[in-house]
């Protein structure tokens, strides 16, 4: 039953979505109705998918409802299950926060000549389009809403259209995410071909060899890890999601990418179904690459969104690590480790979700009240915007996987299961985790090498220029959609045994078993395993912290020691330290750089000693460009090249090829 | 109930005991350099005057400054509380395990850094940045040492490593010598040691972690230096009981536990006057020559835990 109520608040969610988005495109530029009504409706449309996704979760089985829309033979197919459930939940969350962050945030574009209503009713098709691709439950609506989703977003990107920058990374983009769709329309060609129908009922119920099986794997992670942004495929992500307005950032780093890693496993898990271990080995590969390189190019940024941005491709990177030793793990019968590891990819996957979203609404917060994305520039922002600043605090420790908060738990449980690997029976299997698990470790150290830099460079020290010194406290209803995510960020930290029992019924629908280990001990205690063999206490361990803190400030401020004098610091007796003494961002990152300059290519130019007037200059570019993309472009160049002999601009020649075309076409299939 | 006692008086035997390493090390030190050095209880002195003088914070500095020494004392403390040093068996040992050790590290090191950076001075950004690639290199090298121990135990909790290591006797495995060898070479980077930082250096250029102390005085620095001083005995005890764990009290009787603090003394004793007598004979290495050192530890680390899947789980 509540599966049903489920289906229809995800219902209604769409509406919602749908209604944000139509009100907005009536409105055309009047913002009052984009900041009281579409905006609302947005946030509204999120706490209905939060809700949604409750009812899936805590209820049983899947809920189905068939639409009479779509083409006369095949009408579009909903469907709600526990998988659909937890990630209705996940795009629920963001987008709740969005709702309350927004109406304060679009003001800053009230002035600016760009169209609101192409903002607000892209936002509204846009996430109706994630919504629609979750409830899916049919190749041709999947591909629709996919599509809607992809364009949708592209229009987005695109939004500051004046900027030429802009409009190549929105180009970019919707060449990467068509080359993808196009992959995943072909994964859908063949589980149709086998299944006899475009519905999933059929493809689910389709017997494929296992190279069959292994095409369709690859060409859905060919498809949905373009749209996720794992290297090599990563280039267009750190150029399309900084471009965007900060809250369509957020969801699009925060969520759109959830919705590839939803599609990844309801094609591979549920579709295809017959799981080899190969593909985990493969997953584990590009998951530890990605995790990697995402990971050193977002420390070597200096634009806060891009960073971010590559910081999610680091994220997703860690996500198909997890997902990888799940394939892993039951591709050689071991159902509760591929559960544990499941398990452990989707909480990573809501935990990015959050601070993610904090994030780059934060980064949003700053450049509505400094105007300013240039990490150089920034400085001292905490004691100008202290909320803002303890709120991009809690995403920082978040990210980097430091205890209490979410990030951590996440890190933890992909540990755990990797450090089951012993049972498996093949030494060449048991040697690949632990430098998977190798890699893992070394991104998270660089994560917070990363966010030390990102935090001590914008919002500890002086400023750095004029206009972030004049910044002001964001409005309220930023704040409050901050909080809201920081919040949760410290909840899905402390409680990590009520959230494993939230997404357990997935990985039972999915993987076949569940961890129920994991709050066999009551809730304080993590153990996903067995008590004896790893145990985490989240509240006890913050419980701990804060006494022990509080004790001590407590101990310190009675008493006469309580006094504190400020006074300048220090300065080698020499000059009173200026804010361009301070380590900026390139130079905090610079011995991290020289360890790891293989990776990167780096052009670097030193003035001269006798220059009067020096300027350095320094650009670390993308080896994936001159080894993929650069190839790849010259080949599609000179093969149009060769096409374009053909184009005579004779209509009777144009037919003739026509007419032969057919012919060949009806030979092959005759 | 007393073993919840136990784990509390052994939590409060870190702080306690931390400042007399730090001054038997500085006194083996002084003695092989022919000096003849301050007492072994000096650094108690040393915090007791810290913590009665008069904190000074920089007009820069935001309230982080002020809170960073709370937590990165508390974080680093209640990481040294999960790791036993007297006797085993302790309920502290489910609240947190190998991971979260690292963790709670991990938690003090990025407030420590961001003080660093908060005073907006150029020297507590230096060693920010510093200090963040020498743990962005020993973190992953910790980690894969303690995962070979916890893979050998099918445990990642501290206490059962321990105690699986008790029941192997004598066995000499090539994995923990890997682990112990890379565990080493981690230690002395992540507690600021000679060859990689030198915690007695006056020359601002040189620092890490002094470096990012600059702006610290009063009471702030006290607990600020008495963390430190609680790693290093963290780390000195994790080598010493975790592939040395002969002596550790196994039970809660007070001849089991008085005899358990005296062994893991004297074996900290040796310990301490090894790592003098390193730092006497040793310099410091360049910065960029520390993430050759790291990579060696990373390298044995892994070397242990792939010896330990292709080895010896299959045997």
């Amino acid at each position: 039953m509540s599966l049903y109520f489920a289906l229809l608040l995800a219902g209604l969610a769409l509406l919602l979505a749908l209604g944000s988005a139509g009100v907005s495109l009536l409105a055309g530029r009047r913002p009052l109705v984009l900041r009281q009504v579409a905006m609302p409706l947005f946030g509204l449309a999120g706490v209905s998918a939060v809700l949604s996704g409750l009812f899936a979760l805590l209820g049983d089985g899947s809920a189905t409802t068939v639409l009479p829309l779509g083409l006369p033979w095949m009408p579009w197919h909903l469907r709600v299950d526990a998988l659909s459930g937890f990630f209705l939940l996940v795009i629920g969350l963001v987008t709740s926060a969005v709702g309350l962050y927004g109406p304060s945030y679009v003001r800053g574009f009230e002035r600016g000549r760009d169209s609101l209503a192409a903002l607000g009713g892209f936002g509204g098709l846009f996430l109706a389009g994630m919504l629609l691709v979750v409830l899916a439950d049919d190749a041709f609506l999947f591909m629709v809403a996919w599509e809607l989703m992809s364009l949708s977003s592209y229009f987005l990107v695109a939004f500051q259209h004046e900027n030429a920058a802009n409009r190549r990374a929105a180009f970019l983009y919707l060449l990467m995410a068509h080359i993808g769709g196009l992959a995943i329309l072909l994964g859908f060609g063949v589980l149709a071909a086998f299944g006899h129908g475009f519905d999933f009922d059929a493809m689910r119920a389709a017997e494929l060899s296992p190279l069959w099986a292994t095409l369709a794997f690859g060409l859905a992670f060919l498809g949905f890890g373009m749209k996720a942004g794992l290297v090599p495929l990563h280039a267009w992500l750190p150029e399309a999601h900084p471009v965007a307005p900060s809250h369509i950032s957020a969801l699009m780093s925060g969520v759109m990418l959830k919705v590839a890693v939803y599609g990844f496993i309801r094609v591979v898990y549920d579709l295809v179904g017959q799981v080899q271990w190969q593909w985990g080995v493969v997953l584990l590969a590009v998951g530890s690459v990605s995790a990697l390189m995402g990971v050193l190019f977002a420390l070597m940024q200096t634009d806060l969104k891009r960073l971010l941005a590559y910081s999610s491709v680091e994220n997703l990177g860690i996500i198909f690590i997890a997902l990888g030793l799940g394939l892993l793990f039951q591709g050689t019968d071991h159902p509760t480790l591929a559960a544990l590891a499941f398990v452990a990819a989707l909480y990573h996957v809501v935990n990015h979700a959050l601070f993610k979203g904090l994030l780059f609404l934060g980064a949003g917060a700053i450049q509505h009240s400094a105007h300013e994305r240039d990490l150089e520039q920034m400085g001292g922002l905490l004691r100008r915007m202290p909320w803002t600043g303890y709120f991009f605090l809690v995403g920082c420790v978040s990210i980097s996987a430091l205890p209490p908060f979410n990030g951590f738990v996440s890190e933890w449980l992909t540990f755990q299961a990797a450090l089951q690997a012993w049972q498996l029976e093949s030494g060449v299997l048991r040697s690949l985790i632990p430098i998977a698990s190798a890699v893992l470790a070394l991104t998270g150290a660089l994560v917070a090498a990363t966010f030390v830099k990102v935090y001590g460079v914008a919002f500890l020290g002086q400023a750095r220029s004029r206009h972030v010194r004049r910044a002001r406290p964001v409005p309220h209803g930023m704040r409050a959609g901050l909080g809201l995510l920081a919040g949760l960020c410290l909840l899905f930290g402390v409680l990590p045994t009520q959230i494993i029992a939230l997404i357990d019924p997935v990985a039972e629908l999915m993987v076949g078993s569940g961890v129920p280990q994991a709050g066999a001990q009551g809730w304080l205690w993590l153990t996903p395993i067995a008590p004896e063999t790893a145990s985490y206490s989240a509240p006890i361990s913050i419980l701990l912290l804060a006494l022990i803190a509080g004790f001590a400030i407590w101990w310190f401020r009675r008493g006469k020691v309580r006094r504190i004098r400020r006074c300048d610091p220090w300065d080698c007796g020499f000059a009173p330290p200026d804010p361009h003494m301070q380590y900026t961002a390139t130079s905090f990152a610079q011995p991290i750089r020289r360890v790891f300059a293989l990776l990167f290519e780096i052009e670097e130019s030193r003035p001269p000693f006798e220059d009067a007037a020096p300027r350095y200059r320094l650009r670390i570019g993308d080896r994936a460009w001159g080894l993929i993309y650069q190839p790849v472009a010259r080949a599609v160049e000179s093969a149009s090249r060769r096409v374009v002999r053909l184009q005579s601009g004779n209509v009777r020649v144009y037919l003739g090829w026509t007419l032969a075309t057919l012919l060949v076409l009806l030979w092959i299939i005759s | 109930m007393s073993a919840w006692l136990v784990a509390l008086l052994q939590a409060l035997l870190y702080p306690a005991l931390a400042p007399l390493l730090v001054g038997w090390v500085r006194k083996v030190k002084a003695r092989l350099q022919n000096r003849r050095g301050a007492s072994v209880f000096q650094p108690y002195a040393d915090l007791r005057k810290l913590l009665v003088k008069e904190t000074r914070v920089a007009h820069t500095a935001s309230e982080l400054f002020r809170v960073a020494p709370y937590i990165v004392f508390v974080a680093t403390w209640l990481a040294a509380a999960t790791v036993p040093l007297v006797a085993l068996d302790l309920p502290i040992a489910a609240v947190a395990d190998i991971i979260v050790l690292v963790g709670l590290l991990a938690l003090a090191r990025f407030f420590l850094a961001l003080a660093g950076m908060d005073a907006g001075t150029a020297f507590g950004g230096m060693g920010a940045s510093r200090e963040m690639l020498v743990s962005a290199l020993a973190e992953p090298a910790m980690l894969m040492a303690v995962f070979t121990l916890a893979m050998t135990a099918h445990s990642t909790s501290l206490q059962s490593v321990m105690a699986h290591h008790l029941a192997d006797g004598f066995l000499l495995r090539p994995s923990y010598l890997f682990a112990f060898g890379a565990l080493v070479l981690v230690a002395l980077a992540e507690c600021g040691r000679i060859p990689v930082d030198n915690p007695s250096t006056h020359l601002e250029l040189t620092m890490v972690h002094e470096a990012m102390l600059l702006e610290y005085s009063g009471r702030h620095l006290a607990l600020m230096e008495w963390a430190a001083q609680i790693k290093l005995l963290l780390y000195g005890v994790l080598i010493v009981n975790v592939f040395f764990p002969w002596g550790v009290g196994a039970s809660f009787g007070a001849l089991a536990l008085g005899s358990g603090l005296a062994v893991v003394l004297l074996k900290l004793l040796v310990l301490g006057a090894l790592l003098a007598a390193g730092e006497t004979v040793l310099a410091k290495m360049r910065l960029f020559r520390v993430p050759g050192f790291l990579n060696l530890a990373l390298l044995l680390a892994l070397l242990g835990l792939l010896s330990h899947v292709i080895l010896e789980v299959g045997a």
